[in-house]
């Protein structure tokens, strides 16, 4: 008999009913709220005179749609109104229902999925969902978490389960060692550039090998965040001494005898040797370079070293126009190098990249330099509020703003550009964000995915550099 | 939850991949608290030449008479259909509340994204699965001077259209049954309660911390 996958074992430790349909109820042990996605399912759960099942299992906050410039001054100073009436509204709902929300401006406050795992709500082999995709973020922990809607969102607030399917299991192994300067956002973006954007739909993927396991918790983030990018809701990572060490001491997590207890049974939250995948890849961690997006999805990426493809090379009329039409939107040329790439814009933040590891790293790039006159803009949103007081702890700020960068409260700000962080038409952005769709980062904008280090690199530079010739 | 059982209809044939959820309806629309309201601003930014931004009068900017949505021709259409991938990206449920506003039943693709096609079926809209041969046929006949109108029927599991055009597609059967009854998922999941409770008895013993 074959072994368990380590979403198998999350699946089976979780089934409150496996349906005659091929439906199944899983319980959630962790939800978690922002103010994007809860307010309709909010006004559907009380609509239909019902109560949310499980207080305790819910965590709030606001992260999408807040300022980043001086949130000590409170909701009501928010200028958008249909901003404040959206932040404030889950404010309303939290306080009326009795749900734990760290508010804007509370320290504790900040990106979703960085306060989760911050605060210890996030734990090892728990199942914890979001109406947010990136909720894969949480995966790192060992733990089943992925993206709902609205309408599940409100199934959950009601019966703490949700009506699911089992995905099909992939195992992507990354070897390594991984070379200097090529950090977990390089090895996420060449997975996503070998598998597409949908080379995971229908999967729960698992992360292994070298190249993983030697990544902090931080990179293991970055990784399990952008899993969705490659079509898959679920990413995940075996649990290690590494994972118990980040979680111990944590605010939400386990103390005591309860820790004793949690550490021997998380020991098991990883694949049997003899599990069988539907799907396995295999990586060499050792080839991956620095990664640039150069077109308007995930997968339209190359090393630093390389160059934007030419749509006339390409045989399959469907790839070729899309190649063609991503080329015309991004105002680059067929066989341009990567490296020529202008830019307007940096943006250092999101859920992908802004905790405290990625703004050493790009404060370690940015020390004693400056800003390149060329650009318009260079941002760092730290992301939470407990990363920018560390970061600012350690001078980090300081760094930022001495080379001529904007140090900012934290939000999801110029990653989807609900607030007043956006580009212009037809800006270049040198991005630690998650997506480069058309009009991501605002309406005609130019997003390029990148680490840490390397937008810090394109910012003093002015257009793309080869960060490991910096360090 | 709507229901779905069958829809005859104008086919409207956005010929792409990958069209994910910001283009389906752009971030400045998600600020709004009501599930309502999306479906002027469906494909903002290729429908409109100039920036939309909630609480302003759409009806004044500047249609782009290149998006094929913008053909009167497709006055009415109810069945959208788009290459692979459709809907990836944001799990944001706002992209099946704009289709359906919009007017639209059902989505004809080769694939979804997974959040994509689960928050359709609680919306009524039935995402049709072909494949890359039978669409390729149907985009070819939706290019012609009148557009395609076909038949698509949840029972039989087929869409159906002009010179004898018949296929099948397939769907799991709970979610079949969701939309051909309009189910109320929350209820049903609500009949289940013993047995949520039963199931949080086991693990309260068994991983404490978690509770």
């Amino acid at each position: 008999m074959s072994g368990r996958t380590l979403y198998d074992k999350l699946w089976d430790s979780h089934l409150v009913s496996q349906r005659d349909d091929g439906s199944a109820l899983i319980y959630i042990d962790r939800h978690l709220l922002h103010e994007v996605t809860s307010p309709q399912a909010f006004e559907g759960l009380s609509l239909a005179g019902r109560k949310p099942w499980r207080l305790d299992a819910n965590l709030a906050t606001v992260d999408h749609n807040v300022p980043t410039t001086n949130q000590a001054a409170g909701v009501a100073a928010i200028s958008d109104p249909v901003s404040r009436l959206q932040i404030s509204t889950l404010d309303d709902n939290c306080d009326e229902l009795g749900i734990t929300q760290f508010k804007m401006a509370d320290l504790r406050a900040g990106i979703v999925h960085v306060i989760g795992p911050e605060q210890g709500a996030t734990l090892p082999g728990m199942t914890v969902v979001c109406g947010d995709s990136h909720t894969a973020t949480h995966g790192a922990f060992g733990a089943l978490a992925h993206g709902i809607g609205t309408s599940e969102v409100e199934h959950v607030l009601a019966t703490q389960c949700l009506v699911t399917k089992k995905m099909k299991n992939m195992l992507v192994t990354v070897t390594g060692p991984l070379g200097l300067g090529v950090t977990a956002k390089d090895v996420i973006l060449s997975i996503i550039g070998q598998i597409g954007t949908a080379g995971g739909t229908g999967h729960a993927i698992e992360f292994a090998g070298e190249g993983i396991q030697s990544l902090s918790m931080e990179g293991r983030m970055t990784v399990c965040n952008m899993a969705i990018e490659a079509g898959a809701p679920v990413g995940l990572i075996a649990v290690d001494q590494t994972t118990i060490d980040y979680v111990e001491g944590r605010p939400f997590a386990p103390k005591n005898e309860d820790w004793l207890r949690a550490v021997e049974v998380w020991a098991d939250l990883a694949s049997d040797s003899n599990a069988v995948f539907d799907t396995e890849i295999t990586i060499d961690g050792g080839l991956i370079e620095p990664q640039v997006t150069w077109g308007t999805n995930p997968e339209m990426v190359t090393g630093i070293k390389g160059a934007v493809p030419n749509p006339a090379g390409i045989v399959d009329p469907i790839q070729r126009g899309s190649i063609e039409r991503a080329l015309n939107y991004m105002g680059l040329k067929g066989g341009q190098s990567i490296e020529s790439i202008q830019l307007d814009r940096v943006f250092i933040g999101s859920c992908t990249n802004s905790r405290i590891e990625d703004l050493r790293a790009a404060a370690k790039v940015v020390e004693g330099k400056r800003v390149s006159d060329s650009l318009i803009q260079a941002i760092v949103v730290p992301g939470s509020g407990l990363v920018k007081a560390q970061a600012e702890k350690e001078g980090l700020d300081q760094i930022f703003r001495a080379a001529g960068f904007e140090w900012r409260d934290p939000g999801c700000s110029m990653c989807l550009a609900m607030n007043a962080d956006k580009l212009g038409r037809g800006e270049h952005c040198a991005s630690t964000s998650n997506r480069n769709f058309e009009g991501r980062q605002g309406a005609g904008g130019r997003s390029h995915l990148v680490s840490p280090a390397m937008a810090a690199a394109a910012a003093i530079a002015g257009h793309f550099v080869d960060v490991r010739e910096w360090i | 939850m709507q229901q779905f059982i069958s829809e005859k209809g104008l086919v409207v044939p956005i010929d792409r991949s990958n069209i994910d959820t910001d283009q389906i309806i752009p971030k400045q629309y998600l600020k709004s608290i009501k599930r309502t309201g999306f479906g002027v601003n469906l494909f903002d930014d290729w429908r409109y030449l100039d920036p939309g931004e909630p609480g302003m009068d759409h009806s004044a900017r500047r249609i782009n008479p290149d998006f094929v949505l913008n053909d009167s021709k497709f006055n009415g259409a109810t069945l959208l259909m788009a290459r692979d991938n459709f809907g990836c990206g944001s799990s944001r449920e706002h992209a099946p509340w704009a289709l359906v506003e919009y007017g639209f039943r059902a989505v004809i693709a080769e694939s979804y994204a997974d959040i994509f096609y689960n928050n359709s079926f609680k919306n009524g809209l039935l995402p049709v699965v072909l494949a890359a041969k039978e669409l390729e046929y149907l985009f070819d006949k939706s290019l012609g001077d009148l557009p395609l109108e076909l038949m698509v029927d949840l029972p039989s599991q087929t869409v159906k259209g002009p010179d004898g055009f018949e296929t099948r597609f397939e769907i799991d059967s709970f979610r079949k049954t969701c939309l051909l009854d309009g189910l109320d998922e929350i209820g049903l999941s609500l009949a289940e309660a013993d047995g949520i409770r039963a199931y949080e008895n086991t693990q309260r013993q068994r991983t404490p911390w978690l509770f």
